[in-house]
């Protein structure tokens, strides 16, 4: 069974950008892609824990902005010759509401 | 009556002999030249340049028809020879034709292996050899869309990319899981496949063939795994093999290749061979470094001076594809008896990894950052030992002994006797000394006297640094073609001239226009982009989501995910009213780290960035605009006391700094831009590493610029003197718009004039006076839309960017 947390709608994040969520276990991610798909991410980098919200994102990915690792949105996983995962959450968009299942 | 030469092969390494035997003994022989190509002889090398489109057939001609005219050479092109007869000493063409020789050179080259596959008849199973195949290649990509290679190494990996350039959908099978196991380890590959997928390349990997398929032509490719691939094209590049079938049926002696002794004579005195043919002391060869240096013993032993003798040397390989920096020689892959040194920043996409033996470097590969394969290379040939440079040889020449060096000047660092080109085995001693004894001012020229970069190209970095260095200024250097970044393969300066030819306005049409491979471009191209929009466009929309996360939010970020903020301090001057603020709201915030910026003004590190907005709020209210230290922008301007208090000061540096500062603040730039005013020669503000620096004299203002304090520290330019505060203000404008306009992204100024030279800044802004200030102009039109403090502007209108979208629990 999956528990939906509302987030907000989906204007609120910018296109190819992101907004976070705070939670008692730390922060989570919510990014928009260009093409308006929305990913939940725990707010670490698997490098050295720089907050992936903050990166550049592109297609399906989003751009550490520490040291520039590339973290594929919808499995957590680093990209290309790096390695490490970082927590990925369930998303959906109804009626223009974000939901994330934490 | 002079005696009968007849090569076979009119390729690389039967026509080197014959440039080398001309000059040896131009007079000795009567020469004919039997080619199965119907061209003169060609650079096979630039085939792949050819393939992508960035270069012609003529442009890779070495000898054209009429060299062999002129040097008395009978040349038949397009004739096979299919016969000889050793006792007779002749040779016999296909149609019939029957020649006489005094001597033999077989020069026949390889020929491409053809897996024994069903279907590898089929139309549209090629290999990648010759011109005909190239032409195949660019035929079939005009009516078909997929192409299959078969083979992962240097050859495969440049067919696919070539065929992608011309449009084609590439996919790449191989059967290892590493691409161009004869050059790469794992890591190295890895890092190549990742860029060669992210140009738009795919791959099977770890597959084998098993049959192609087909009714007319080519239709798929069927795997052993089971699994299949649809295609229109197959190009195999799976290996090559000696051509060895005419010497063979002619009973020389030949195993592998025909087998060579040390002065590349084969079993019968009077018949030599050179080239990938060849057998010599059990070794084949498939690159020209060592084909040319048997061309050139065979050549010594045809002349008859007879002392010259063949040893294979270590050779060194690199890639052919824009974009991809590699190089790899020696024993890259070691074994117990070996100690490796690795380096990997993967960000960067830059791999090293040394392999020593005994205290000797016997083997390298360096992917991403290959500036010092030359030294590598150079320390490998001549078993030099590494021991007391162990620990810091993995970052390069320059990092031996010095500090605050780059690499820009590597060359300077060789030897007279390290190889720069190592398919024709030039020497840096060679390079300089044609220089300076021809007057030779251009790559070409370098080429014609020297052979240097003449065959693969990929030293062409090198010996335009050694005609940089040997001529000073006077080089006029052709900017190699660079791709900006993976998404394409244009390169800046072509970027920079399609917005304004084309006319493209934002960041979508643009890569539209230009065909950008990924819908989204990357985190590298995009924060150009905007940049170049920006300071094409007065009216162009700043895109914020494609800034790097510090311009974006107007803030540097840290470690730790918190934010410095650093409010601008006007040429470095404050009072007790600025500081009590500072103080005051660094309480309220509970600012960790205020710390003096070697910027002469207040860093307030650690703040969290939802306090951000609220800050700046309370900073403007003090009167403090943002300090950009975050941005590709107007840094700080430093000054020093002046004349104001100063017993030297001439001149009012710091009253002027702050003018400048103020003219200046809030403008983009390529780079950061740092400015410094010292009010005498002293110089303490340091003018003279800052990208526009001034330095006050009894009589006016001396002018400097693209200085550099950071990475690679460089002294500035003397650019002119003027006599006013306000020329001094004016040519501090032109020369900044200058740069806005004509620099390329994150090229900071030194760079920069060493790239465009400063006689051509100095033509533009000082000697030109209208020039200068069409060019101030612009610039003081784009500050009016520039000066608006962008902290006062979050702070009132952006909140929301800086708090969470939601908080649970
Ligand atoms: C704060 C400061 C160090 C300090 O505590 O004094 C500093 C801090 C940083 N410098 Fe610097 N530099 C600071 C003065 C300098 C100076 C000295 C100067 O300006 O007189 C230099 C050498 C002069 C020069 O630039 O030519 C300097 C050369 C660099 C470089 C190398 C630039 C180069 O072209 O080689 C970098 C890296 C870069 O920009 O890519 C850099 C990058 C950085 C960054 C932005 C690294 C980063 O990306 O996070 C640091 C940000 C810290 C922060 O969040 O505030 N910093 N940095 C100084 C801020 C001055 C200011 O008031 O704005
Ligand atoms: C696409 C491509 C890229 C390459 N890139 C590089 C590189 O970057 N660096 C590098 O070092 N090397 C590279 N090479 C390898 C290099 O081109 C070869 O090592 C070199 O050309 C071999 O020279 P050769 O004279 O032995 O053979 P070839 O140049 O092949 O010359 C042999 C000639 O002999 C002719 N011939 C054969 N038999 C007969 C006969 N019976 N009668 C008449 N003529 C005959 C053939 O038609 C051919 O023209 C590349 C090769 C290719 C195909
Ligand atoms: S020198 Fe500059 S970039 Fe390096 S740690 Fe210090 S502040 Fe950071
Ligand atoms: S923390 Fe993300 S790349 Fe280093």
């Amino acid at each position: 069974m999956q528990n939906w947390t509302e987030v907000g709608p989906v204007e609120s994040v910018p296109q190819k950008g992101s907004r976070v969520m705070t939670t008692p276990d730390g922060d989570v991610a919510i990014f928009r892609t260009s093409s308006d798909e929305v990913f939940a991410l725990f707010d670490q980098c698997p490098h050295k824990k720089g907050p992936l919200s903050q990166g550049i994102v592109y297609d399906k990915r989003v751009a550490c902005p520490l040291h520039n690792w590339v973290i594929d949105l919808s499995s957590g996983e680093a990209t290309g010759p790096d390695e490490g995962c970082t927590r990925s959450f369930a998303t959906k968009v109804e009626d223009g509401m974000i939901y994330i299942s934490l | 009556m002079k005696e009968k030469l007849v090569l076979i092969g009119n390729g690389m390494a039967g026509v080197r002999t014959l440039e080398e035997l001309l000059k040896l003994a131009p007079e000795k022989y009567d020469i004919t030249v039997f080619g199965d190509e119907p061209y003169g002889n060609y650079n096979r090398i630039m085939l792949s340049p050819v393939l992508a489109g960035d270069k012609t057939i003529d442009q890779i001609m070495i000898n054209d028809r009429q060299w062999y005219i002129d040097n008395g050479i009978t040349l038949h092109a397009g004739k096979k020879i299919t016969h000889i007869n050793r006792v007779r000493r002749q040779v016999e063409t296909a149609e019939g034709e029957v020649f006489e020789y005094d001597r033999l050179l077989l020069a026949t080259g390889s020929r491409p292996f053809m897996l024994p596959l069903p279907g590898r008849d089929l139309p549209g199973v090629i290999s990648f050899r010759d011109i005909a195949d190239v032409d195949t290649m660019l035929e079939t990509a005009k009516s078909y869309k997929k192409a299959v290679v078969i083979g992962g190494g240097l050859l495969g990996l440049e067919a696919a990319n070539g065929l992608m350039i011309q449009g084609m959908e590439v996919t790449v099978v191989h059967i290892a899981d590493v691409l161009m196991n004869q050059q790469l380890d794992k890591p190295a590959s890895d890092l190549m496949l990742n860029e060669l997928q992210a140009k738009g390349l795919k791959f099977l990997m770890s597959h084998e063939t098993a049959a192609i398929e087909g009714k007319k032509r080519v239709e798929k490719v069927v795997f052993k795994n089971g699994t299949e691939i649809d295609t229109d094209l197959v190009v195999m590049a799976v290996g090559i093999r000696p051509n060895i079938e005419l010497a063979q049926s002619a009973g020389i002696h030949c195993e592998r290749g025909i087998v060579v002794d040390d002065t590349m004579q084969t079993f019968d005195p009077k018949v030599y061979a050179v080239g990938e043919c060849v057998q010599h002391r059990g070794a084949t060869f498939g690159l020209v470094a060592p084909l040319f240096e048997q061309a050139k013993v065979c050549a010594n032993h045809l002349a008859q001076m007879g002392i010259a003798r063949y040893v294979s040397s270590i050779t060194s390989t690199k890639l052919k594809v824009t974009g991809i920096d590699l190089f790899s020689a020696g024993n890259f892959i070691g074994d117990e008896s070996t100690e490796d040194l690795v380096f990997k920043d993967a960000a960067r996409h830059v791999y090293k990894k040394l392999v020593i033996q005994d205290d000797k470097l016997i083997g390298a590969v360096l992917y991403g950052d290959t500036v010092d394969g030359a030294w590598y290379f150079q320390l490998m040939r001549d078993g030099t030992d590494v021991s007391s440079i162990r620990e810091n040889m993995l970052f390069g020449q320059h990092h031996i002994g010095d500090s605050g060096h780059g690499a820009a000047n590597s060359v300077d660092g060789l030897p007279d006797d390290a190889e720069i080109c190592g398919c024709n085995g030039v020497c840096k001693g060679d390079i300089v000394k044609a220089i300076s004894k021809h007057s030779l001012f251009t790559l070409d020229e370098v080429k014609a006297h020297t052979k240097a970069s003449a065959s693969c190209g990929s030293c062409t970095g090198l010996v335009e640094q050694l005609l940089a260095s040997t001529l000073g200024s006077d080089f006029n250097d052709t900017p190699s073609k660079k791709a900006m970044c993976g998404c394409t393969s244009m390169s800046h300066g072509e970027v920079k001239n399609a917005i304004k030819d084309k006319g493209l306005k934002t960041i979508s049409d643009l890569m539209v226009a230009l065909d950008w491979k990924n819908a989204d471009g990357c985190h590298s191209c995009r924060p150009a982009l905007n940049y170049y929009l920006l300071s094409t466009w007065p009216d162009y929309q700043d895109d914020p989501q494609s800034r790097f996360i510090n311009e974006r939010v107007h803030a540097n970020i840290q470690k730790d995910g918190t934010y410095s903020v650093v409010p601008r301090i006007w040429g470095g001057v404050t009072n007790a009213n600025e500081l009590r603020a500072i103080a005051d709201i660094s309480d309220k915030y509970n600012v960790p780290t205020v710390k003096i910026t070697g910027g002469q003004r207040i860093d307030l590190l650690g703040v969290k960035k939802d306090d951000l907005p609220k800050m700046w709020a309370d900073l403007s209210e003090a009167g403090f605009v943002s300090g950009h230290a975050y941005g590709k922008s107007l840094r700080t301007v430093k000054t020093c006391v002046g004349s104001e208090w100063c017993r030297f000061g001439t001149q009012d540096s710091t009253g002027l700094g702050i003018k400048v500062e103020k003219m200046t603040w809030g403008s983009w730039t390529p780079h950061k831009f740092k400015i410094a005013v010292s009010g005498c020669p002293r110089n303490c503000a340091e003018a003279t590493i800052k990208d526009f620096g001034i330095v006050c004299v009894d009589s006016g203002y001396e002018l400097h610029v693209g200085g550099n304090g950071g990475i690679k520290v460089r002294a500035t330019d003397f650019l002119c003197k003027v006599a006013t505060e306000e020329e001094a203000m004016e040519y501090c404008a032109a020369f900044m718009q200058l740069y806005r306009e004509d620099a390329h992204y994150l090229e900071r100024t030194a760079p920069w004039i060493e790239r465009v030279g400063l006689k051509s800044v100095q033509a533009k802004v000082v000697d030109d006076h209208d020039n200068r200030k069409v060019l101030a102009q612009r610039f003081y039109e784009s500050q009016e839309r520039s000066q608006d403090d962008p902290w006062a502007e979050h702070a009132a209108k952006q909140r929301e960017n800086y708090i969470p979208i939601k908080q649970v629990g």
